[in-house]
């Protein structure tokens, strides 16, 4: 068999068995969404404040964190959420106050590598807060797989696709229809114009990072539910920033997009081509792709065209 | 400008300060560093781990010591990074301590060229370079009781039981996932080895670490539908296996994880769904062995525990007891020769290669049936390398294996020779013959 | 006072060119360099050569190829860690291939194969800026260490999947390997700071690094006065890939000893990366002061508590040292954005006045 028929023998494998490739993409799908789960949080604070803000992955970790920690404590379920979201909502406000305002008008390299700084800081101080074990996270979600038509599906991952699709949709109502999303979007377009409207930049920045936290809290359990609850959380970043690129840094839908394309692509890499190669390709496959679209769309599928001027 | 000249101030103290060194004193201890994980990523089984540790150190302390020598330890945090543990080895090597256990593979690696040169014995007790099971080209690494090339015999041996025989694995499908590291890939030899001579059709899958997400990897399981699957992960790895397992409704009792794959933290995530689930280990589990009762009644009753007691039984745990008890006994068996004194690296080494941890030992240590009877040689650095097979009820794990499954060492052996040759070429070292050794 | 830029008549093009223009700067230059090269060697502890100086100079390496990189020619680049690995790699299959060859030759030489892999995947930036650029980078950050991790003929078909530095000597004394004394190895390493440090400050204010700074500050006017993007940004990538290639090949054969991919996942991009901004953008000192920093202050947070005497578990201990560390790093950058070089900078300037300030 030449190199040419080992390459494209995973095709006539895909025709010969459509049920298992229809399990490769449900199995993609699913995952590409839980990506664009924590690419979302990327995506709204990049909108509205062009932060590129590394402590996205370390936000999911310290809203799971809270959760589980507050949930092992006694709280019920639904007061545990409302104290969460509450933490996150302080946790933002004092982003602002204590990293975004004195760092207004700074190149974005500096604001990202703030960030960083918060990422350490929050690490610690999560770890200190809360402990460093692996932490069962049961909110209540079925986690049976069931077969729908010869295709095992997992309850959870429906769960989350479902809950990510909402999420979206409920974010571009928000950013679309509402007065403070209309804020928002005029402050991603223009700080300077949006404050001399009267627009509080500051109370906007307060929101997105608090919206972003709530994600993050949608983001923990979604990903806490399947690994517990524990340090390698904050991990995840580095599988949404595919996402993000492919989808670009400003769209909301692109998040989604990106994810659905990310995964099934890399999913289906790995499983029919992957063990041409010795298997384990999805990680750097996920880049590239990402980079093959870049090449085409320099701004991501969605992103903001990027005009130059000198 | 105030701000900035604060800054400028504060970066001069630093430098200052740093400039201080700190100084050692000896008396009649041993020292021994302890490398510990108690943060980051791998905590989850860094913590139990190193409690184990510390915990077995304070009993025999509080029984007067190795021979009336007092153990003195200090713990270093390397959060199972490399570069955090050479650090701490290099800081804590001014101490001169006896044996260094480095608990990471990459930090081991590190530490195998210094280990000759700093007489600082290694032991990597079933993890780091399974080529150093060979005495005789690597003197001063210790891996016993067992190794990753014998464990995965084992595993086999113990697959043809439940299968009915060594003969019966023709045809048979086992899956080996593993972390895609050289710690992952070192059961992989010896697998294809026992494929080629048993005829079992063995498949390797590879997960990226850190292995959040093994969807593919999970899919490719389902698809070849093997009998057994065999695991090699570390971290969030095991954890998301498990669940991904469950997730397929692959058959628990069919999944294997290896010693470090196994433990409670990584059935925790899965819940009721990981029951049944099994892996090896090289000791019991629980806190029904006289030495754990001991621990919880010399030290948790009055207060002077390091660990949770609800948490004292742990695998892990009890593999720091494991690992605590065979440093212990070692650095014993020197003293029988050397004199009951503070003991020199060389001293120490001699007690490493000469340990002989008979049943009958094991009875007086509180250990019968918690572990392995343990003989060291020149040549062999490993011992008998049998393993147990234990499973996860849902609430503890049992040990299920009704006896030690040994390795299947006619092929492990001269693997391992040969790439201990091969490895200790690469450092320049030259083969030592044992039978010149006293 | 002491410190003045007055009062040197220059006479010459040549004495007007010189790096360091200034009397005191030249004797203090100096002055650091024989007290860089004679005083660690001969007094300080192994602890202090092996886990501080020697890993600084090593990153400071790395910090100066990002520096260049992202510092000088704007590109941000998430690869070092990749470019770092094939350095290592490729000094590892050179070194042993022909064991002959001087160990010094080595290491530029494994910079140039990190250079040729360094222009490959800087191609993309043609197209793509910032942190697009900067996420396409870490396409060759992964695809990198995953091939290192899968191909065997790259560790030598070694058993543990591992590289280890070869013995070799420099004029008979063993500068690699587990017998290698680490002030022998201090030494070579220093060695080739100083030398492709020198080259680097060269570099930045000739004409090459001019093109740099004009891609940088605004590619499409630079390209409009007649500098080509293609070519400086290309070779931006270039240069800086050949710095980070010693670096990671000074981290396996230098510091390290031996090691696995793991040496240099994407935390090692993100923590050269750190030092670059923490020690100032486009500033040559600012790489050094960087990776003085980013390596010196965990290390000295860990110390602290033992030389207080404090008790402290080790764990508490860590989580503090990482939220001091992150609150510094925003301390930093919140006093001061323009890294550590602009602090010197500052502290120059009131020097200058000292201690007669007006």
């Amino acid at each position: 068999m030449g190199p040419l028929s080992a390459l494209l023998a995973p095709f006539q494998d895909i025709v010969q068995n459509p049920t298992f490739f229809a399990e490769v993409l449900i199995g993609g799908v699913a995952a590409g969404l839980m990506y664009s789960l924590v690419a979302l949080g990327f995506v709204l604070i990049f909108k509205a404040s062009g932060v590129f803000n590394f402590a996205q992955g370390v936000m999911v970790l310290f809203a799971a964190l809270t959760l589980v920690g507050l949930m092992e404590r006694g709280l019920p379920v639904p007061a545990a959420l409302v104290v969460t979201a509450l933490v996150m909502v302080a946790l933002a406000v004092g982003i602002e106050r204590a990293v975004l305002r004195p760092l207004v008008n700074q190149a974005p390299i500096i604001l990202f590598m703030a960030t960083i700084g918060l990422t350490f800081f929050l690490e610690g101080f999560g770890e200190l807060l809360w402990g460093s074990n692996v932490k069962r996270l049961d909110v209540g979600i079925p986690d049976e797989s069931v077969k729908v038509a010869g295709v095992l599906v997992n309850k959870l991952e429906m769960t989350a696709a479902l809950t990510a699709g909402i999420l979206v949709a409920a974010l571009a109502v928000f950013f679309q229809r509402t007065r403070i999303g209309r804020a928002l979007r005029a402050v991603a377009d223009d700080h300077e114009a949006a404050l001399s409207l009267g627009i509080p930049l500051k109370t906007i920045w307060v929101i997105v990072w608090a919206v972003a936290g709530l994600v993050g809290i949608v983001a923990g359990i979604m990903w806490g539910a399947k690994s517990g609850v524990q340090f390698s959380l904050s991990l995840i970043a580095l599988k949404a920033l595919p996402v993000l690129i492919l989808g670009g840094f400003t769209s909301v839908p692109g998040a989604i997009v990106g994810g659905l394309i990310i995964g099934v692509g890399e999913k289906t890499a790995e499983v029919y081509w992957g063990p041409l190669v010795g298997g384990a390709i999805e990680n750097w496959f996920a880049y590239v792709l990402a980079l093959a679209f870049l090449l085409v769309r320099p701004q991501g599928l969605f992103g903001e065209r990027i005009i130059e001027r000198v | 400008m105030r701000m900035r000249t604060l800054l400028i101030g504060l970066l001069a103290l630093a430098v200052g300060t740093a400039l201080l060194l700190p100084a050692a004193a000896q008396d009649r201890t041993v020292f021994i560093p302890l490398l510990v994980y108690r943060t980051g990523p791998y905590a989850p089984s860094g913590i139990p781990l190193a409690s184990g540790f510390v915990d077995y150190f304070t009993l025999v302390n509080e029984r007067g010591g190795i021979n009336g020598i007092k153990i003195v330890w200090e713990e270093c945090e390397t959060q199972y990074d490399t570069k955090q543990g050479v650090e701490c080895y290099e800081r804590l090597k001014g101490r001169s301590p006896l044996v260094v256990n480095p608990y990471s593979t990459g930090i081991t690696y590190q530490l195998i060229p210094k280990a000759p040169v700093d007489k600082i014995v290694i032991h990597s007790m079933g993890y780091g370079m399974t080529a150093a099971a060979d005495g005789r080209w690597f003197p001063w690494v210790f891996n016993f009781p067992t190794t990753y090339w014998s464990q995965a015999s084992a595993v086999i041996r113990y697959i043809g039981q439940q299968e009915g025989g060594l003969d019966k694995l023709r045809g048979k499908k086992i899956v080996h996932i593993y972390h895609n590291s050289p710690y992952g890939r070192e059961a992989n030899p010896t697998l294809e080895t026992l494929a080629r001579q048993h005829g079992y059709e063995l498949t390797l899958l590879a997960v990226d670490h850190p292995g959040q997400e093994q969807k593919s990897t999970w899919l490719q399981v389902r698809r070849i539908n093997p009998d057994w699957v065999y695991i090699s992960g570390w971290g969030v790895m095991n954890q998301v296996a498990v669940k991904e397992a469950a997730a397929i409704n692959f058959r628990m009792e069919r999944l294997i994880g290896n010693w470090w794959t196994g433990s409670e933290a990584d059935v925790i995530p899965a819940g009721e769904a990981a029951k049944g689930y099994t892996s090896t280990t090289f000791h019991g589990a629980g806190t029904s062995y006289k030495v754990i009762q001991d621990i919880l009644t010399t030290l948790y009753d009055k207060g002077k525990g390091s660990f949770e007691r609800s948490r004292v039984g742990e695998v892990l745990y009890n593999r720091g007891v494991v690992n605590a008890m065979y440093n212990v006994e070692a650095l014993r068996t020197a003293m029988g020769k050397f004199g009951n004194k503070p003991l020199t690296g060389e001293q120490a080494r001699w007690g490493f290669e000469n340990l002989n941890l008979t049943e009958k030992r094991l009875e007086e240590l509180g250990m019968k049936g918690f572990t392995h009877p343990v003989k060291i040689t020149c040549e062999d650095h490993e011992g008998s390398g049998p393993v147990l097979i234990q499973q996860w009820d849902g609430k503890k794990w049992n040990v299920i294996s009704k006896d030690w499954i040994p390795p299947i060492r006619e092929v492990v052996r001269p693997a391992l020779e040969a790439a201990a040759e091969q490895e200790g070429k690469k450092l320049g070292y030259t083969r030592r013959d044992c039978a010149k050794e006293s | 006072m002491i410190y003045r830029e007055a009062g040197y008549f220059k006479t010459t093009y040549a004495a007007d060119q010189a790096v360091f223009p200034i009397l005191q700067d030249r004797i203090f230059v100096a002055a650091l360099l024989v007290l860089a090269f004679l005083l660690p060697p001969l007094a300080f502890s192994e602890y202090w050569l092996q886990a501080v100086l020697i890993p600084f100079l090593v990153y400071a390496l790395a910090a100066l190829g990002l520096n260049i990189l992202t510092g000088y020619a704007g590109q941000l680049s998430l690869g070092t860690g990749g470019f770092m690995a094939v350095g290592a790699y490729s000094a590892f299959k050179i070194s042993t291939a022909f064991p002959d060859l001087n160990i010094l030759l080595v290491f530029p030489l494994a910079g140039l194969a990190a250079a040729g892999v360094g222009l490959l995947f800087g191609i993309p930036s043609l197209r793509i800026k910032g942190f697009y650029l900067a996420v396409a980078t870490l396409a060759a950050q992964f695809f990198l260490i995953w091939l290192f991790n899968k191909v065997p003929w790259f560790v030598n078909y070694a058993p543990s999947g591992t590289i280890s530095a070869p013995p070799r000597t420099v004029f008979g004394v063993m500068v690699t390997g587990p017998e290698a004394t680490a002030a022998a190895r201090y030494v070579v390493a220093l060695g080739l700071v100083v030398v492709f440090g020198w080259v680097a400050k060269n570099l930045v204010r000739g004409r090459v690094g001019r093109a740099w700074m004009a891609i940088r500050d605004r590619d499409i006017a630079a390209e409009i006065i007649g500098v080509r993007p293609l070519r400086t940004k290309l070779l931006a990538f270039g240069i800086s890939s050949f710095y980070c290639g010693m670096a990671g090949a000074g981290l396996v054969f230098l510091y390290l000893g031996s090691a696995e991919t793991l040496a240099f996942d994407i935390n090692v991009s993100f923590l050269v990366l750190f030092m670059v901004i923490i020690g100032g953008l486009g500033s040559v000192l600012g790489s050094f002061l960087g990776a003085g920093f980013i390596i010196l202050i965990p290390i000295f947070l860990t110390n602290v508590p033992h030389w207080l005497g404090l008790p402290m578990s080790v764990a508490l201990q860590k989580q503090l040292e990482l939220m001091i560390f992150g609150a510094l790093i925003l301390f930093f950058l919140i006093v001061e954005p323009h890294g550590l070089a602009r602090l010197w900078q500052i502290t120059k300037e009131k020097l200058r006045r000292w201690p007669f300030p007006y």
